[in-house]
């Protein structure tokens, strides 16, 4: 029976975790009761589109998309959508200035600038469903590069395309595979990098939860290119949806015959299986995983030898990041000489961006590299909720660092955001605006990594405890003079002396921030002042008494009973008992309540 | 199911051709029934399932039917609006099962319009 009309609904973990799933019994149950049951199909997609904007749902031939669903808006959307043809406006994505309903997807500002070849089917197919991965030309590279080329045509091809490498270190792929197949050591082994650990990052996850077969083709195409008969997929434990899709889709791809041996028919045999992790952010870093697959605690070691001389078991092993292997089917089937149109002279193709933070439009984002920071942060993002004025950009998690308002026209490249003290990194994107504290945001991702750290080496050890207690002294007030100047000698110190790129590059919040933001530092330190008006240490409530009209809302809630003050007469703030709730600030209706 | 061989992803890719050809919108027509309240009324559902009737009894692929609301003129429905690839669309107007046959077998798989059934060509101008 065919269709007339598909509902696509997205049941990525974060729609999943504000209701997608009943959603789902309410979309089935009002569809049987008006007999659509033979016209609509209800097709669950991975991560489809604005996360933050949950549960979502594009109705296919229509191209419409509704947001923020709740259970009570199915009745009328069934009646009025599907059953009438009338799509309901109020549920879907709004502009952000004017307010108007947008009703085709490719309408929203948010899609118009996006090119998507890693994420090329997502929100688009059921990952559950091989047949329709395949008819998305799914699984077609794998055969030409079976049939028509050899190992060494393949990686010639990727050396061409200039894809590198998407984990954050930016190493040309075609030149990993090159040194792996070189190696006389044998057997090789293949692994995908999905230890995905920065805060605020979820594009590894999207895309195995959105499209699990790119990744199953793309190794399939990197263990033919390197001549490796065994993959594994090192997966956070964090993650049990992109298990269970992956996990699905390995046993639909063996049913197949498109794991295991004589792939296709050829003589071609790779299997693969999935690791779980236990979550440690270390194992992000090569040798770590490394040892974590081998029953070893996860601690890096020094390199060389790399992982392609020396690596599992220590046999050659190539390791790629989710996002590279994704990308491959497609960089096969359409050429490396398209790839190698997208993006700037240095960094080809498109890069997946997890835009997070204080942004209108937080999500999944591929763009081609060269777009600039305004362009993602004002043009797809949408701006800055609330009226805020926009302060600085985090890119690469807590390895990266922050970029200021000034340097917004930057392009997005590996060598940019190099020369700018940032990193790509794995492509997390956390916008800031003038609520946020820089000295409190590098204090924030140094105790991460410092919780993170595995002691191994002491610089990285003792280097982040003692940057994370002068961070904490400033921010509450105990700054002294020269702590500024200690903290860039301890970075420099850390990132100099530790082995593996958690230690190299976790100073960097506090380098670049105080690059950048050096007068916020010398504000705690000297004036004891927080200019954002965040660190609870460092500000004072009171009443602006030509403001307050003595209207009691403040006093009846203060949980405190920090308020005094008779009715009608302007009120004051016991600053002994206030505790800097923000309760009164929310309640006042007159902007009597004054910080600083 | 067995073990694939290289030709056997064009037999799956064209056995849900129909499925995919929806999601992505590239269908060589688009026919929409206009299913407001009056065009409920007046039968849009009969005209709906023939439609449907067509489509899969004569395994079309590449032709996508979908729903649209009243399109203002109410005392004429059921109405439907054909717009074939490349050419303006037409709207059809007090139809019947056996005017909708007409219709589907000489416009939308001849490409040749039905004049007398016809209405207008063209949609409204929208701002």
């Amino acid at each position: 029976m065919a269709y007339r009309c598909n509902a696509l609904l997205c049941t990525c973990t974060m729609c999943v975790s504000v209701g997608a799933l009943n959603i789902k019994s309410k979309l089935e149950e009002e569809i049987k009761r008006f007999n659509l049951e033979d016209e609509v199909q209800i097709i669950l997609t991975g991560s489809s589109w604005l996360c933050t904007r949950g549960p979502t749902l594009i109705v296919q031939p229509d191209d419409v998309v509704y947001q923020f669903l709740k259970e009570e808006d199915i009745p009328n959307l069934v009646e009025e959508h599907f059953l009438k043809g009338r799509p309901v406006h109020s549920l879907m994505y709004h502009h952000p200035e004017d307010l108007h309903p947008i009703e085709r997807l490719q309408d929203i500002p948010f899609y118009h600038d996006q090119r998507l070849i890693a994420l090329w089917n997502r929100g688009i197919i059921d990952p559950d469903e091989i047949d329709e991965y395949i008819a998305r030309d799914g699984y077609k590279a794998l055969v030409k590069v079976l049939q028509n080329m050899t190992p060494e045509d393949v990686i010639q091809e990727i050396k061409d395309s200039g894809l590198r490498g998407r984990g954050g270190g930016g190493f040309p792929t075609g030149l990993k595979w090159d040194f792996c197949r070189k190696n006389p050591g044998s057997p090789k082994y293949l692994i995908c990098n999905a230890d995905e650990g920065d805060p605020g990052a979820f594009m590894d996850r999207s895309i195995i939860e959105a499209d699990p077969h790119s990744l199953i083709e793309g190794m399939l195409i990197a263990a033919y290119a390197i001549g490796a008969e065994k993959g594994y997929v090192y997966v956070r434990s964090e993650y049990p949806l992109a298990i269970k899709r992956l996990d699905g889709a390995i046993i639909k791809a063996r049913e197949y015959g498109l794991l295991g041996k004589g792939v296709f028919g050829s003589d071609f045999n790779f299997d693969m299986e999935i690791f779980r992790g236990a979550g440690a952010f270390v194992c992000g870093e090569e040798t770590s995983l490394i040892h974590s697959i081998e029953g070893e605690p996860a601690e890096p070691r020094q390199r060389p030898p790399f992982p392609v001389e020396k690596g599992l078991w220590g046999n050659p092993t190539n390791i790629n990041n989710v996002e590279t292997l994704s990308c491959l089917p497609r960089i096969i089937n359409f050429g490396a000489k398209w790839f190698a149109s997208i993006g700037t002279e240095k960094s080809k193709g498109t890069k997946v961006f997890s835009l997070a933070g204080k942004i209108n439009n937080a999500g999944l984002v591929e763009v081609p590299m060269g777009i600039t920071l305004r362009e993602m942060v004002f043009k797809i993002g949408g701006g800055i909720p609330n009226r805020k004025k926009f302060k600085a950009v985090q890119t690469g998690g807590p390895s990266g660092g922050v970029i200021p308002e000034s340097m917004l026209d930057l392009p997005i490249d590996y060598e940019r955001l190099q020369e700018a003290g940032a990193i790509m990194g794995s492509g997390g994107m956390i916008v800031m605006d003038e609520d946020d504290c820089m000295v409190d945001i590098a204090r924030y991702f140094i105790e991460f990594t410092r919780d993170e750290s595995c002691g191994k080496c002491s610089s990285c050890r003792e280097g982040l405890d003692a940057m994370y207690e002068i961070l904490t002294n400033i921010c509450k007030g105990n700054g002294k003079e020269g702590d500024i100047e200690f903290l860039e000698e301890l970075g420099e110190a850390t990132i100099n002396a530790s082995m593996c790129g958690l230690g190299k590059s976790a100073p960097n919040p506090v380098l670049t921030s105080i690059r950048h933001f050096r007068d916020e530092y010398v504000a705690h330190i000297r004036d004891k002042k927080c200019p954002a008006k965040s660190c609870v240490d460092l500000i004072e409530y009171s009443v602006d008494q030509e403001k307050c009209t003595g209207c009691f809302i403040c006093n009846v809630n203060c949980p405190t009973n920090a308020i005094i003050g008779e009715k009608k007469k302007p009120q004051t703030i016991d600053k002994s008992k206030c505790i800097k709730c923000t309760v009164c600030l929310e309640l006042c209706r007159f902007d009597a309540i004054k910080v600083g | 199911m067995s073990k694939l061989k290289p030709e056997d992803l064009a037999i799956i890719t064209e056995r849900i051709k129909r499925t995919m050809i929806l999601r992505e919108g590239t269908g060589r027509a688009i026919i929409r029934v206009h299913m407001g309240t009056c065009g409920i009324a007046a039968g849009a559902r009969t005209i709906m399932n023939t439609l449907m009737n067509e489509i899969e009894s004569r395994n079309i692929k590449d032709i996508i039917l979908t729903t649209s609301s009243c399109a203002g003129l109410c005392s004429r429905e059921p109405m439907i609006t054909v717009e074939v690839q490349n050419q303006p669309p037409v709207k059809y107007v007090d139809l019947t099962p056996e005017k909708t046959k007409i219709i589907f077998d000489k416009h939308i798989l001849s490409g040749e319009i039905v004049k007398e059934y016809a209405l207008a060509f063209g949609s409204e101008r929208v701002p």
